[in-house]
């Protein structure tokens, strides 16, 4: 029952120095081989910004407006990170109580199902009805939605994984509900809703970004790529997409090590 | 001490007989679904109509930020006003469309280019996944970039594509601005197919790898016989994100793009009379809704004609 | 239908908890499956002494683990009565008279060994400190102690059943259930783990119900082999077993020390495992020749 049977070969590869570069290496040389092609055409076939912006002047355009890109990353990722503590919390107490209620999950799961097919971002127009137009509430929602779908998928999963010569381990201790809840049931979900976690981290900074096509407030980074796009300005565009690309890695990056984290000792 | 065997039992010699549960047949399951799901419905619908009843009329604020919305007729339109408005026509102007009708209109304009986007998201991604697994080095290289390319919100790109799709003449075919959402479509339907796939034909247990080896076959044997039918599993969960995700990816690119004729044009341009005729702007949302649920039951027939080779279902 | 044990030297001490451990009587269980009923156990009768080691053997689907299963209340049966001490099974297993073992380790694996030995004790509300003190002497009863702070995807497949068994033994039940706990081990880590668990059985003086497969493990460990047939699950047989096992209850904790060899190369050794075999291969069938027994 050791891990070595279920190690992933890229992670043992991960641990020596020279395992590292292997890992690191290949993506950011093809990525910089993409992007020094992408100049070169720009460059050498002297494509108008408005058809083709360069990298160059992203980067350009990205130091000038480098203060109103990170207010407005700032404000996308607040709605992004509001909207992704909301919807887990959500997720996970509704997964819990269907689990428990059997009512419950059989009547949720078609409306769960509909709502992971479903473009949540088109409730965005009546989220401004209800909330008022000036409100990031819509955004929030909208972003807390995206996050619910998963959070809740995979934590009702979680807490189905019991393991049967766990649950038998449990009925032979005599344990009540509440201590093989806290032993057994809780102990195994928990890398499952960090890994629904991991999921809708990045869902959640796109759906806060494209909710904000739909009206609302101009404050945060989609606001203000449609408006550099609706002035042709293709340049500024992308460097505030360049912000929101940068706000969904940090939400990546954090809810991966929570999931790592979480679980190094899930094993077998 | 030792019992001899019995001569064949006749049941009477249990006194307590566990009754055997009843049986999940696909057909019950089936006669059960439909009636769950407008149970749910009705549930859901019974919910926002309890919130408007005994919510407060201004909502609810914590601070400045209000919290629970108003409940207002304006804010929050009866259930059955927003069904009732669907049998109304669209606008005063004579011989407009019943609203259900234009809505569904709108949503087959909307499929057919969801569907455009799909099968090129998943020729690319099934593509992109084979040529991963076959050389390590191109799922090293390119795999965290595909991951990255999904950070990229699709708004940025909506221009892009169809100003070079502007430009982009082969023959006789021109570039139509739907095809400008279809590619935008396939951009958010690619990324599941591809990584999917990719797990799915990572799958084999390494002696079934190891059986086709000893029997001489070759990398594309192994593909076809082994590796394919054992991503199934992997790829069916897969293709229906990616059906979900090329509605969402449609709708927001009409929106971008401005495309007339489908939902995403239709939910902007209701959205304005949100302060005159509230029903109204539920209407496409109810059939986005559809959308999405016909998009997700395609793909889930696709699934049964695949379930052959779908004996264990696996979590995307 | 009890059996009368023999004690090799000294004479009988009165067991604290009554004479009889386990008391099975016409116990029936059927499954109700998509392709009719499986008659998993038929009319089974099983009496365990208090300090008795009783074996079950037989083929896959005599029931065996049922058995257990039922004894452990992790099950009722369809008819019968199992009552373990005096009691109910249920109520057995509410009042933790029982420690049980599973042929999978079943450790917990994001609690520390320790922590894994100590469960039982915190599920019934012991303190801290007397949960430690207990965990820290059962590890090294069964020879672990110096991987307490260790997470169990650290040990091995036998070290890891040390562990269950040590668990297992956590409120010093009087009864232990084992469903082959040596099943997924290598024979030399078994041979190993057979010799501790005679030793820590006859320090305890605990009843043990143990289901296995392997012949010569039965016969080793057990004051009666119960064998079992299948189809429907039956008692065939009881084969009671004689031999002097104070040689291999000697403390002796090197891996692969000789603790049971004697005991494994004893003629009256052999002899059992011929008995055992002859009554797992035998049975009633008719016209089947003199030589049943």
């Amino acid at each position: 029952m050791s891990r070595a049977a279920r190690t992933d070969p890229r992670r043992a590869a991960g641990g020596a120095a020279g395992g590292l570069v292997r890992q690191v290496l290949p993506p950011v040389v093809l990525l910089v081989a993409l992007v020094g092609t992408w100049h070169a055409v720009v460059v050498l076939g002297d494509v108008p910004p408005f058809v083709l912006p360069g990298p160059a002047a992203i980067a350009r355009k990205l130091t000038t407006y480098l203060d109103p890109i990170t207010s407005a990353a700032l404000v996308t990722g607040r709605n992004a990170a509001v909207g992704l503590v909301v919807g887990a919390a959500l997720g996970v107490l509704l997964a819990v109580v269907a689990a428990v209620v059997r009512l419950v999950d059989v009547l949720a799961e078609p409306v769960v199902a509909a709502l992971a097919v479903v473009p949540v971002v088109a409730l965005a127009p009546v989220l401004y009805a209800m909330y008022g137009a000036a409100s990031e509430q819509a955004r929030v929602i909208v972003a807390a939605l995206a996050v619910f779908v998963p959070v809740y998928v995979t934590t009702l999963r979680g807490l189905r994984q019991v393991r049967p010569v766990h649950r038998d381990l449990m009925r032979a201790l005599a344990a009540t509900p509440v201590q093989a809840a806290r032993t057994t049931t809780i102990p195994t979900a928990v890398p499952f809703v960090f890994t629904g976690l991991r999921m809708a981290s990045s869902l959640a900074v796109i759906s806060a970004i494209v909710a904000e096509y739909f009206g609302g407030p101009r404050s945060g980074i989609g606001s203000f790529i449609t408006t550099a796009a609706a002035g042709s300005d293709y340049a500024q565009a992308w460097a505030y997409v360049l912000g929101g690309i940068v706000v969904g890695l940090v939400f990546y990056a954090v809810t991966a090590t929570a999931e790592h984290l979480a679980t190094r000792r899930a094993g077998a | 001490m030792s019992t001899t065997a019995a001569p064949p039992a006749p049941a009477p010699l249990l006194r307590a007989h566990v009754p055997a549960p009843r049986r999940v047949t696909p057909a019950r399951l089936a006669r059960v679904r439909p009636l769950v799901a407008a149970l749910s419905v009705l549930a859901v619908a019974a919910l926002w109509e309890t919130y408007k009843w005994l919510g407060p009329e201004q909502g609810w604020s914590l601070g400045g930020t209000r919290l629970l919305p108003r409940t207002t007729d304006l804010a929050m339109p009866h259930t059955w006003h927003m069904v009732a408005r669907l049998f109304e026509p669209v606008s005063g102007a004579t011989g407009a469309d019943v609203l259900w009708l234009a809505v569904l209109r709108a949503g087959a304009s909307s499929f057919g280019v969801a569907l455009v986007g799909w099968t090129i998201g998943v020729l690319v991604g099934a593509l992109l996944a084979v040529a991963m697994q076959r050389v390590t080095l191109v799922e090293r290289a390119v795999l965290p970039l595909v991951v990255l390319s999904q950070t990229v919100p699709l708004i940025a790109l909506a221009p892009l594509v169809r100003s070079w799709g502007a430009r982009l003449e082969v023959g006789a075919l021109e570039w139509q601005p739907w095809m400008s959402v279809a590619v935008i479509a396939s951009y958010l339907a690619f990324f599941p197919v591809a990584v999917g796939m990719l797990r799915g034909l990572q799958a084999p247990d390494t002696i079934h790898v190891e059986l086709m080896r000893a029997y001489g076959a070759g990398w594309g044997a192994t593909l076809v016989r082994l590796r394919l039918p054992a991503a199934v599993p992997h790829l069916l969960p897969a293709l229906r994100l990616a059906a979900a995700n090329a509605v969402v990816g449609t709708v927001v690119a009409e929106v971008a793009t401005g495309l007339p004729g489908g939902l995403g044009r239709m939910i902007l341009e209701f959205a304005n009379f949100a302060a005159s005729d509230p029903p109204k702007p539920w209407a496409p949302i109810f059939g986005a809704v559809l959308l999405g649920l016909v998009a997700a039951g395609l793909v889930a027939l696709l699934g049964r004609a695949l379930r052959r080779f779908r004996r264990v279902e696996v979590a995307p | 239908m009890s059996a009368v044990q023999e004690q090799p030297a000294s004479p009988p001490t009165p067991h604290p908890r009554g004479a009889v451990a386990v008391a099975v009587q016409q116990v029936s269980r059927v499954f109700g499956g998509r392709g009719g009923d499986v008659v998993a156990l038929q009319d089974v009768d099983l009496t365990v002494a208090a300090g008795e080691f009783v074996s079950l053997i037989g083929p896959s689907g005599c029931g065996k683990s049922t058995l257990l299963r039922l004894v452990a209340d992790l099950d009722e049966p369809t008819a019968g009565t199992v009552r373990v001490f005096g009691r109910s099974a249920r109520e057995a297993r509410l009042a933790r008279d029982y420690g049980i073992a599973f042929q999978q380790a079943g450790l917990l694996p994001w609690r520390t060994v320790r922590a894994n030995v100590e469960l039982p004790l915190a599920l019934a509300g012991t303190g801290r400190a007397g949960r430690r003190e207990r965990a820290d002497e059962l590890l090294a009863l069964v020879g672990l102690a110096d991987v307490a702070d260790r997470h169990p995807d650290q040990l091995s497949g036998g070290m890891q059943q040390r562990v269950a068994i040590a668990r297992a033994l956590a409120e010093s039940p009087s009864l232990l259930l084992m469903d082959e706990p040596f099943g997924a081990l290598d024979e030399m880590t078994r041979e190993h783990l057979q010799a501790q668990l005679l030793r820590i059985c006859a320090e305890t003086r605990a009843a043990v119900v143990f289901v296995t497969h392997s012949i010569p493990e039965a016969v080793f460990l057990s004051d009666r082999v119960v064998v079992m047939s299948a189809r429907p699950g039956r008692v065939r047989q009881v084969v009671p077993v004689t031999l002097d096992r104070s040689g291999a209850t000697t403390p002796g904790s090197e891996p692969h020390d000789d603790a049971g060899d004697d005991l494994r190369n004893d003629a009256a050794f052999f002899t059992s495992v011929a008995a055992v075999r002859d009554a797992l291969h035998g049975g009633g069938a008719a016209g089947r020749g003199v030589d049943v027994r």
